[in-house]
């Protein structure tokens, strides 16, 4: 099982929710997971408006990055600069 | 002493890295060759003007084109009639570029032509007529959220947003629960984690303020500007400044309905960005009347144009409270923003929100964005968007802290400041991070010693941004002399090529000079993220990097062929190939040159590739301080000194990382001297030109001194953190600490311009 | 509106165009003739991008008309340089890395050629307020300012020894 965060706007789309236990191997399978329980962050994930910080190292396309229960994993809403 | 001796133990050592030699396109540049958006033409080009709205709002009734259709050298008109009825995620982007049945701010695009000469051009715009019915509108980010204010997007948004705005007890007191069923609260972030109420109970000291800043623009010198040519065929060329072609390419013809294959986008030289160019303004807009007129298309935007319908930046409204024991560690911190984007979702709040409280090791922390849309221009990026701004209100508040805790204020940062295993305010817990080395620099600087005189005030501020890293492919190729042709993917904002060409030089052991970096179109290089989040640095450095290590490989395997060894007997050393022992064999080795010279006669051409979705960004922290002399007669504020102090993990050409910090310095002083958006009762942009909307001019400003802290990031090879933006973000405190100091009163309003300073001071004296 | 027959010089060059009467020196420049060093940043006067010198004197090419600088002479960036060999403030800008994006540079080397010719020894005081009509949005003007005081230097030293030698060679051919 993986400890899964949430933070900024997927807060109030998840209902006030902050945290879930998801199953997964890799990013992508874990946002699949997320999807079936919240079905409210469904979109979001959909439409690749997420990122995921994985022990602190922000990743914002890499679906297939592997993910184990030791990491400590937070889901933002996907950020640009300038 | 270095500054980061913690470190330092596991650094590099570099040849090429870490020396500023001139950058390969320099001469261009001095001299006036090199060609910027503006400078292309083409044979039988005509010239497009885009017809824009005079209202903040307004229902477009009818649009009759046809007395401009029929003016003799007029080859073509649109409007958002000859675009696609585009749905889905584009769909913002696309009623931005030109109006659909509503004009949605002041200067929106509502038609376009093309023509033989500007002068029949600007005749054909004066004879399009819009029958037009003006709507109620708003500009400012806390009218926008009130009950009864105009709406931008009647039915779009529906409350959800505002409801949990009004419940949360954040705003004004005595407001109703709205009723609406609709709102120009477009979304809420949360962020944060412990317990502020208990938190705040533990303070000793509370400060809070409410803060607001106005609207800038990036203020980039070349206007946005374009070449399209579209053939009867369907495919299509485009040159254009941009600081992402390959986005401008799939987000053109998504929006037109092209093949991604058929449209091929050349990268001009790019004069100034800072995230005004990362989005589409004009690009659609030459490219369908280039498809209509079946002849080439340049549209240049006038400066005017610039500020009234490009990408300026969010106005916002912020409220924090920060609470310290008397030993002045935080022990809870909390902060409301509210942002305004202009008329379409996706000010930088969010990143705002996250930015705001990054620099402090914070207990108890709570955070609330609201995104907000009002009449006015699309904001995009701007250099770390969304934290100068939060920065600001923060970094105030820390400020004002210190003055009560009679600490000082670099001391009372570092009593705070995040670490490595720090959880940040934001989420995730930071690795190796250079926020403390910063404080430390900052405080053993001269200029931190220097004695102030009367009127004058010094002002310190931290900063941090996450810096991206992102889809990069970069390509070497080996030329028959033995130098390189590097092509990125990355348009070069701020002398980004020399960067290249250093790590590569380094990386394959060759001189600088002999490799050349260009900026490649789309056609000839796989997909690369636009130059933003200070990612090129990193990302295209690390591409480039591990391109050329490949091309080590490659040019290894050659020699191993000539010399009858297998590959991995060879090692690639100072820019030669040596049989890796003794036992690979005796033979001299061969240098870049030799395998160069031979390589058609020895298998082909070498070649060196790497393509990467990167991360690894490490965030970027940097310290500010800043003396400020004020003229109580006038307003007028003076900077005397300002000091940088930057981590930017390890500095590949610090010439031009020096240039980052004291261009985004600069940047961050006029968001507080006097630029601002300023708009009229009728919603109309006042100031839409560089005399009445002031960037600060040579004699605005001092010396900005700078210290590079080099504290590396594990995540590239070389240790390189992204520089360009966190400079933009401690300015606009850091300054307005400074006056608030000299003033002897808080400023929580920006831009701190003359009337305001006086305004200050006279509530100080009442 | 007919357009207007003008003769001028370009960076020593006789030039000859037509342009409409309302048409800016800069359009000439740019659009008429292929000179697209000079740079448009506002089209009118504020950011100094288009800076040339109409008979030595600093002007905007933006607020100066096509049709007025018949018989004067213009010098741009084009002609800053003598042949492969730069001018000792384009190769001050270079080592001192005082340009980023490049828009405004040819306008800020004209600008300060322009100060070097009627002051070799400006106090950092006085090159600011020279250029402080040009805009730059990338350096923050440090490097820039700190390459027209060097090259300021540069120019003196080198103007020193050149007197010193024809004083040498006067005194020389005196003693003869």
């Amino acid at each position: 099982m993986l400890t899964v965060r949430l933070g900024g706007s997927l807060v109030s789309r998840a209902g006030g929710r902050t945290e879930f236990q998801l199953e997964g191997r890799n990013i992508m399978e874990m946002l699949r997971h997320l999807g079936q329980i919240c079905p409210e962050l469904q979109p979001m994930i959909e439409k690749n408006v997420v990122s995921v910080a994985v022990d602190g190292q922000i990743y914002r396309d890499a679906l297939l990055h592997p993910l184990d229960p030791g990491n400590e994993i937070i889901l933002l809403p996907r950020m640009a600069g300038g | 002493m270095p500054l980061d001796a913690k470190t330092s133990k596991d650094k590099k050592t570099f040849k090429s890295v870490g020396t500023s030699p001139i950058r390969p396109d320099g001469l261009d540049k001095v001299t006036g060759r090199a060609r910027f958006g503006a400078d292309m033409s083409a044979p039988g080009m005509l010239v497009g003007r885009i017809l824009r709205s005079p209202h903040a709002h307004a229902k477009i009734k009818s649009i009759d084109t046809s007395k401009a259709e029929a003016l003799p050298g007029v080859k073509a008109v649109i409007t958002s009639a000859d675009l696609p009825k585009h749905k889905g995620a584009d769909e913002d982007i696309l009623i931005n570029i030109m109006a659909r049945d509503r004009a949605l701010y002041d200067g929106h695009a509502v038609a376009a032509v093309a023509a033989i000469d500007p002068a029949v051009a600007r005749k054909a715009l004066k004879l399009i007529k819009i029958d037009y019915e003006v709507l109620p509108h708003v500009t400012d980010v806390d009218l926008a959220m009130l009950p009864d204010a105009p709406l931008v997007h009647p039915g779009r948004y529906d409350g959800a947003a505002e409801n949990e705005h009004l419940a949360s007890g954040l705003q004004e007191k005595g407001k109703a629960k709205s009723k609406r069923k609709s709102t120009n609260i477009v979304s809420r972030y949360d962020f944060g984690h412990g317990d502020v109420k208990k938190g705040f109970k533990q303070a000793d000291v509370i400060v809070e303020h409410e803060f607001t800043t106005e609207a800038t623009h990036q203020g980039y010198i070349e206007p946005h500007a374009c070449l399209a040519n579209v053939s009867s065929d369907g495919s299509g060329e485009l040159w254009v400044c941009t600081q992402g072609h390959f986005m401008v390419r799939d987000v053109c013809a998504a929006l037109l309905g092209m093949d991604v294959s058929r449209l091929r986008v050349t990268p001009s030289e790019i004069g100034g960005g800072f995230g005004g160019k990362t989005t589409v303004f004009i690009e659609p807009v030459a490219l369908a009347l280039s498809r209509k007129a079946g002849r080439p298309v340049k549209v240049v935007m006038s400066r005017e144009e610039v500020f009234r319908a490009s990408g300026p930046t969010a106005s916002s409204s912020i409220k924090v409270r920060l609470g310290a024991r008397k030993d002045g560690r935080f022990v809870a911190a909390e902060a409301v923003l509210k942002y305004q984007g202009g008329a379409f979702p996706g000010s930088p709040v969010e990143m705002g929100a996250m930015t705001a409280f990054a620099c402090y090791d914070l207990p108890n922390v709570k955070i609330v964005g609201y995104d907000v849309v009002t009449n006015r221009p699309k904001q995009a990026a701007y250099r770390a968007p969304g934290a100068p701004m939060s920065a600001f209100a923060v970094e105030g508040c820390v400020g004002e802290l210190a003055e009560k805790l009679g600490m000082d204020p670099i001391d009372l940062r570092k009593k705070n400041a995040a670490v490595e295993g720090t959880k940040s305010s934001y989420g995730p817990t930071f690795g190796p991070i250079g926020l403390v080395e910063t404080l430390d620099a900052a405080k053993k600087h001269k200029n931190y010693k220097v004695k102030l005189g009367k009127n004058q005030g010094r002002g310190v501020a931290s900063g941090f941004w996450f810096n991206f890293a992102g889809n990069t492919c970069v390509n070497i190729n080996l030329n028959v002399d033995g130098t390189l042709a590097l092509a990125v993917g990355t348009p070069d904002i701020g002398g980004s090529r020399a960067s290249m060409c250093l790590m590569a030089a380094e990386e394959l052991g060759i001189p600088y000079d002999d490799v050349r970096a260009i900026i490649a179109d789309t056609s000839s290089l796989g997909y690369n993220d636009v130059t933003d989040g200070s990612r090129v640095t990193f990302a295209s450095g690390l591409a480039t990097i591990n391109a050329a290590r490949d091309c080590a490989a490659k040019l290894c395997e050659r020699a191993a062929k000539i010399w009858g060894i297998p590959a991995d007997a060879v090692k690639w050393e100072n820019g030669a190939a040596h049989p890796a022992g003794s036992n690979a064999g005796n033979f001299p080795p061969l240098s870049i040159k030799e395998l160069a010279a031979q390589a058609h006669s020895t298998g082909g051409p070498i070649a060196g590739h790497y393509e990467v979705n990167a991360d690894g960004a490490g965030p970027s922290f940097a310290t500010h301080v800043v003396d400020v002399e004020v003229d109580p007669e006038t307003g007028y504020m003076k900077v005397l000194r300002y000091l940088v102090v930057q981590d930017a993990g390890k500095a590949v050409h610090p010439a031009y990382v020096e240039g980052q910090f004291q261009g985004g310095a600069v940047q961050g002083i006029g968001w507080v001297l006097n630029e601002e958006y300023i708009y009229g009762e009728d919603g109309r942009l006042q100031n839409p030109g560089f005399l009445d909307y002031r960037i600060p001019v040579c004699s605005d400003v001092p010396m900005i001194d700078t210290v590079i802290v080099e504290v590396p990031n594990p995540g590239h090879p070389y240790g390189v953190r992204g520089v360009g933006e966190t400079s933009i973000v401690p300015p606009l405190a850091a300054v307005a600490n400074a006056v608030s100091a000299a003033m002897g009163v808080r400023a929580t309003t920006l831009p701190m311009s003359p009337p305001r300073v006086l305004a200050a001071l006279k509530s100080k004296s009442t | 509106m007919s357009n207007v027959h003008v003769t001028t010089t370009i960076n020593g060059d006789e030039t000859e165009y037509v342009c409409r009467p309302d048409e800016s020196l800069l359009d000439v420049l740019r659009d008429r003739l292929g000179i697209s060093g000079s740079k448009e940043g506002c089209g009118t006067g504020d950011c100094g991008a288009c800076s040339v010198t109409l008979d030595g004197r600093l002007v905007c090419a933006c607020l100066v008309m096509g049709a007025e600088v018949a018989g004067h002479k213009i010098e741009t960036i084009e002609g800053m340089a003598d042949g492969e060999d730069l001018h000792p403030l384009q190769q001050k800008f270079l080592e001192h890395a005082a340009l980023q994006c490049g828009i405004c540079t040819p306008g800020f080397l004209i600008a300060a050629k322009s100060l070097l010719e009627r002051n070799l020894d400006p106090t950092e005081t006085e090159v600011r307020y020279w250029l402080a009509g040009n805009l730059c949005r990338c350096t923050g003007y440090d490097k820039i300012v700190r390459a027209v005081l060097d090259t300021a230097k540069d120019m003196r030293k080198a103007a020193r020894k050149t007197s010193a030698k024809k004083s040498a060679k006067k005194g020389a051919r005196h003693a003869a």
